[in-house]
């Protein structure tokens, strides 16, 4: 049992030794509790009243929500327009929620204004346990060890310990699943030499001719439809195809041959962490990638003219096969997407 | 006395323009309707119209692109860009433009839709251009999943996944579609204004953008099941509304929970 004390009381349970720590002289002095205020609802019956009866109407308003909750149910039906779940589940819930806040609201109020509100003091007891019960634990260890035998039964003691030992493992060879090392999946891509360039999603080859100045075509390697990791190819291989004019190219002379008549392809893999940069603004030739906003240059070869992305889109080597369509002259010839640390 | 008045009319410099208005009207008319058969409306405008739309031009937008549309330092030239351009432009009320700006808005018309057809006669007789589509693709009766899942390819990193507009570089955005009707998006996809690109009919076809349509009606008339959509403007606007209501009433309970009963 606690005891408790009166307010402002300076007494002490217990006696401590300051053992060897150093006690100042400003040490901060215990301020106790400040003078109890007498609520307007102790002084004046009429306020108590008033309490008594905004209580009530809490509680009152806490059925009116309940209620209003089974009322809405059949309200506002579920039907076979989706649509219909929004009003369901607000009015459901605003119901629902009006009858929990009710009574919530309505005990705090009641306690605050009618409940006693005598402010009261309760000092820690010691931690240490009498000799006494310290005596009896170890007396209780005792006896443990004895009937248990594990001091005598070595075999039984070194096995468990063994056990202890290698019940952590496991957890530690669940580290293996941060690999395996992606080797060199990062470096490589569906692209190869001659696989045509498709729409996303249908899989239809695009001609060259199809690609009007200013079109956008969001490409995706063909045959990756019916890839076993289409998800995986996808994320690495997508592409965005445009067409400007090719007198505003600026090309180095490396890769003049890796458009073909102003067509330009690029990796759609922002540079930066990976998102599809695909807000192309035809005018000022951005390609803007809409998670931090890193702006490239599609006819400066993809150069980073804003944003935190540090290097250029790569780009994808294009020509045109026998048919009219467009095809990769080979894979990309840098790793797409964010660096990592072996790049 | 009447072959006086045609020799008159000869002489002067706008009758040079006329016929060759009307012979390019003619190839070029031809040439739309060919090469655009599928999408377009039949694109035969009257001479009556062509002429009423050059007076037009003439008097509201020579002045920026110049006397033959052939464009000027402040303008782009027109010749080429096609009916269904003017038709969005001036349909939507971005042309004539107010002021220069990083974009323009779009505004109340300030013509007659026998007006912006006039224009649109005229500026369609300069060269071959995308056409006014016809009204088959703009029922939004296509397959909305289908319109959906292009839109979301080509449309949504720009326009936002349920077309609620989105910012871009430099003082630029893309509008919300909520506004625009089908025939305005029909003749943005096909012309690519401003900023925007270009998606002829062999990257989305006549039918794929009757579907984007679709999809964008469906999206205005049915309810989103979420929840209140709070403009659309996603976990931004969502997380702000949390953090501003949600977490402003829990703080409110606390300090209301502690303070003492006066």
């Amino acid at each position: 049992m606690t005891e408790i004390k009166k307010a402002g009381s300076a007494e002490a349970e217990h006696v401590y030794s300051a053992g060897s720590a150093v006690i100042t002289k400003d040490v901060v002095a215990n301020p106790g509790l400040e003078p109890h205020r007498v609520r307007m609802t102790d002084k004046s019956p009429k306020h108590e009243r008033r309490a008594a009866r905004q209580v009530a109407i809490l509680f009152l308003l806490s059925i009116v929500g309940s209620a209003f909750a089974i009322f809405a149910y059949f309200a506002f039906p579920l039907t076979d327009d989706l649509g219909t779940v929004r009003n369901n589940t607000f009015f459901l819930g605003a119901g629902i929620t009006l009858g929990l806040l009710g009574i919530g609201f309505g005990a705090v109020h009641w306690a605050k204004t009618l409940m006693p509100d005598a402010e009261v003091s309760e000092a820690r007891h010691q931690t240490r346990g009498s000799e006494e019960v310290r005596a009896q634990a170890l007396e209780i260890i005792k006896l443990a060890d004895q009937e248990s035998g594990f001091s005598r039964r070595k075999l039984i003691r070194r096995s468990l310990y063994g056990a202890l030992a290698f019940f952590p493992l496991p957890a530690i060879v669940l580290f293996a699943d941060l690999g395996p090392d992606p080797a060199n999946t990062l470096r490589h891509t569906m692209w190869k030499a001659g696989t045509r360039l498709t729409q996303d999603p249908t899989g239809t080859p695009i001609k060259a001719s199809e690609v009007t100045v200013g079109s956008v075509f969001h490409v995706i390697p063909e045959g990756l439809n019916e890839s076993a990791h289409k998800l995986e190819e996808k994320a690495k291989a997508a592409v965005l195809l445009v067409r400007v004019d090719p007198s505003d190219l600026i090309e180095t002379a490396e890769k003049k041959s890796w458009s073909y008549q102003g067509i330009v392809a690029y990796s759609k893999i922002c540079t930066h962490v990976g998102c599809p940069v695909a807000l192309f603004e035809q005018h000022t030739h951005h390609l803007l990638c809409p998670c931090h906003q890193s702006t490239f240059d599609l006819n400066d070869a993809c150069k980073v003219v804003f944003g935190p992305a540090s290097r250029p889109l790569p780009q994808l080597p294009i020509a045109v096969d026998a048919e009219g369509y467009l095809v990769a002259q080979s894979d990309f010839h840098e790793p797409v997407g964010p660096s990592f640390w072996e790049r | 006395m009447l072959k006086r008045k045609m020799n008159s009319a000869r002489r002067k410099p706008f009758a040079a323009i006329l016929v060759i208005a009307a012979g390019l009207a003619i190839t070029g008319g031809g040439y739309a309707a060919a090469t655009a058969a599928t999408s377009a409306k039949s694109e035969v405008y009257t001479a009556a119209q062509q002429d009423s739309g050059r007076k037009l031009f003439l008097a509201n937008c020579a002045s920026c692109h110049g006397s033959n549309a052939q464009g000027t330092k402040a303008a782009p030239s027109l010749i080429g860009v096609g009916a269904a351009s003017v038709a969005f432009q001036v349909g939507s009320g971005r042309m004539p433009a107010q002021a220069s700006g990083p974009q323009l808005t779009d505004k109340p018309s300030q013509f007659t839709d026998q007006q912006i057809t006039d224009l649109a006669a005229w500026v369609a007789s300069l060269a071959p251009g995308p056409a006014i589509p016809d009204d088959k693709w703009l029922q939004a009766d296509g397959n909305a999943q289908k319109g959906g899942e292009l839109f979301r390819i080509n449309c949504a990193m720009c326009h936002n996944a349920v077309g609620a507009g989105g910012a871009l570089t430099g003082g630029k955005w893309a509008p919300p579609l909520s506004g625009a009707d089908p025939a305005e998006i029909y003749e943005a996809m096909i012309t690519g204004p401003q900023n925007m690109p270009v998606f002829n009919d062999a990257n989305l076809t006549p039918q794929d953008k009757s579907d984007i349509i679709t999809y964008l009606v469906y999206q205005r008339e049915h309810p989103s099941a979420g929840g209140y959509e709070l403009a659309n403007l996603g976990p931004v606007a969502e997380g702000l509304f949390a953090w501003i209501f949600a977490l402003g009433f829990i703080i409110a309970i606390t300090v209301w929970l502690g303070a003492k009963s006066n």
